[in-house]
């Protein structure tokens, strides 16, 4: 009650946050697209947590088991209560007995019991699943929400690396100028003068390990250019307004006045060059992947899964390349239209 | 305006010696001893001493660092370290094959993607505008890799329209047979991203007094916006393509990597599997220097395109 009181006598305005969120929430396609991205990104969540797709490396199925969707009726029934192929959906597993004397029988038998003990429940292998199953019978859906792991989380971190980098050095380069600017100037004229694809790949020659890591600390370190030039202009265009002086006059140190005084009115263009970078590496890292630059092969991201798919697609088994697609589009269309949203409410400029 | 150029010029050069000194850095100290590569698995010290001799290792960085500032004045790079062929024959001899495939492709997207960004300026706010703009979203978020893989598949594979793959020697046979499938998947990839970058150039220019002046003079709108605002549009397309044209040639390289061309691109995704680091060195210094000389010329061009530009 009190607080009510004290902000209807000070007239608090609309804080530029909260008039940037009515903004967005009026825009439908925003607000879908960021449904969107959130909903795959707690996907993402319940896979890190191992509650989703865990065993994705299980042999679940035969291989290049065809999507339930695609069979008629009539297969389904074949495929079910056939003559030939009836399979019972549980068989129980018995060690085969032999009459060779073996030398090893007893500590084969040893073995076997140590990974499955005798009458033990063995799934029979499916023959169709929700979006069929890979080569070695891996279920195509488990994999390509395990690969959405990936190919998520290394976008995330390497955007975050890079607009971290080029936002540091943009706001120190823009804040301090001098020495400082024409040094990180040149840094970026050095780096912006070799394309982005080409540097990539000389980082990724060198670097010579695979590795979801090595994809991050490539493509972190080359993406930073973008963020650098904005956020230096934002800084250079900051550092001299009223705001900024009346901190410096009552006391604020340096970095008080980057990080506290301006740093929030430049957020906005940080969290959309964040999400442009996240877009950028996604697709960046699915060709990393496929080039076999990427993620390794006993790793799964939606890079390695194309890289399969195009194998399978010349036998005919093209669930594989439609799963790892829709999924990414689905993910990269929402990110990118949640971040022309974003652009659009964040910035006061534009005319609604 | 040459007082200008010189100054660029002059320019370039610590920003040439930040990319030698990058360059540098990565081959010679984040890539580790090359020596180790060379010799491969069994190898002993003997033989890695003579490796490292022949190579320069063995010398202090600086005297490395002045070999390499050597090698890119006299454009000698040395021999590739996996086929032994010299680095700039390679370069000479895969050039064609690459040209052959990204000119006409570059002709051919930026005409098209200047015609339907002025068709969607035409009919800005509409829902035919917007629809198109939200496909355009959608189509760029599908990965280059399917496009390539579907198409071959599809319209070479299965329908049989195209070859799967293949060069030949002859230059009519190349882009009468082999070039038009890539060149068309291409021009897939690239229509959405340079429509919307050329429609927001041609939305620059509509609201301007000049356009009004020529509607209120009576003029058809086609006249309006395919004499008036396209030669206005024209000068940020033609700055955007020349100083992309450097790194067009490497943009090709899963076109060629797929097709089977023996071009640029295809050549360098080859360097990077084998480690073939003079090849990759040669590539990033020259294609570097070529992108801040097609920059120049981007710049000046708008200069002599437009006579409000002020060069400083």
């Amino acid at each position: 009650m009190n607080s009510m009181h004290s902000s209807i006598a000070t007239g608090t305005s609309e804080g530029a946050w909260s008039q940037a969120w009515r903004r967005f929430k009026s825009d439908a396609v925003g607000v879908w697209s960021g449904i969107t991205v959130i909903l795959c990104l707690i996907l993402v969540l319940f896979t890190l947590l191992g509650s989703l797709a865990a065993n994705w490396e299980k042999e679940v199925a035969i291989g290049h088991a065809p999507p339930s969707w695609t069979l008629t009726d009539s297969d389904r029934i074949d495929a079910s209560s056939g003559s030939a192929g009836s399979l019972p959906n549980v068989v129980l597993y018995e060690p085969t007995p032999t009459d060779v004397v073996d030398p090893i029988a007893a500590q084969w038998e040893l073995a076997q019991k140590a990974v499955k003990p005798a009458g033990d429940q063995v799934n029979a292998l499916a023959t169709h699943l929700p979006m069929g199953s890979d080569k070695w019978g891996r279920d195509v859906l488990a994999k390509t929400i395990k690969g959405a792991e990936t190919s998520i989380l290394v976008g995330l971190a390497a955007a975050f690396m890079a607009t971290i980098l080029g936002a540091a050095l943009g706001a120190v380069s823009g804040w301090y100028g001098g020495v400082v600017d024409d040094l990180s100037n040149w840094l970026y004229n050095v780096f912006h003068s070799i394309p982005g694809i080409l540097l990539i790949l000389a980082i990724a020659a060198v670097l010579n390990t695979k590795g979801t890591m090595a994809v991050v600390i490539i493509l972190g370190t080359t993406g930073w250019t973008g963020t650098y030039r904005l956020m230096r202009g934002e800084y250079l265009k900051h550092r001299h307004r009223d705001y900024v002086r009346a901190a410096d006059a009552i006391g604020a140190s340096n970095n008080r006045r980057m990080f506290v005084h301006i740093l929030p009115n430049v957020s906005h263009v940080i969290l959309v060059q964040f999400s442009l970078l996240t877009v950028s590496c996604i697709k960046a890292e699915v060709i990393l992947s496929f080039l076999g630059f990427g993620v390794p092969v006993d790793g799964v991201s939606w890079g390695t899964m194309l890289t399969e798919a195009q194998n399978d697609l010349l036998v005919g088994k093209w669930w594989q390349l439609l799963s790892a697609t829709a999924a990414m589009s689905i993910f990269v269309t929402g990110l990118s239209l949640l971040t022309d949203s974003l652009r659009d409410a964040l910035d006061p400029k534009v005319i609604h | 305006m040459s007082a200008y150029v010189i100054r660029r010029l002059w320019q370039m050069i610590p920003t040439l010696m930040g990319v030698i000194l990058l360059v540098f850095f990565l081959f010679n100290w984040v890539g580790g001893d090359p020596a180790y590569l060379l010799a491969g698995l069994f190898s002993n010290q003997e033989q890695i001493d003579s490796i490292r001799a022949e190579l320069g290792l063995d010398q202090p960085l600086t005297v490395q660092l002045w070999i390499f500032v050597k090698q890119v004045a006299t454009f000698n790079f040395g021999n590739s370290w996996t086929t032994g062929e010299s680095v700039a024959s390679i370069f000479a001899s895969r050039l064609p094959a690459s040209l052959t495939l990204m000119a006409p492709l570059l002709i051919i997207e930026t005409i098209v993607a200047l015609v339907l960004a002025i068709g969607m300026a035409w009919v800005r706010g509409s829902s035919i505008d917007r629809g198109t703009m939200v496909v355009f979203t959608a189509l760029m978020s599908v990965s280059i890799l399917v496009f390539i893989i579907l198409g071959q598949y599809i319209l070479a594979y299965r329908l049989g329209w195209f070859p799967v793959q293949g060069w030949s020697e002859d230059y009519w046979k190349n882009i009468s047979t082999y070039a038009p499938l890539p060149i068309l998947l291409g021009l897939v990839v690239s229509i959405a991203p340079n429509t919307r970058l050329f429609r927001s150039f041609v939305l620059d220019e509509v609201d301007q007094d000049y356009v009004r002046t020529a509607r209120a003079k009576g003029l058809s709108e086609p006249r309006v916006m395919f004499v008036h605002v396209l030669r206005n549009a024209l000068i940020p397309v033609i700055t955007f393509v020349i100083s992309n044209l450097p790194g067009l040639l490497l943009g090709a390289f899963l076109l060629e990597r797929f097709f089977g061309i023996p071009g640029v691109g295809r050549e360098i995704i080859l360097a990077v599997e084998r480690s073939d680091f003079p090849v990759i060195k040669a590539v990033t210094v020259y294609v570097a220097i070529a992108t801040m000389i097609f920059n120049l010329i981007g710049d000046v061009l708008y200069r002599l395109t437009d006579p409000r530009v002020q060069l400083r």
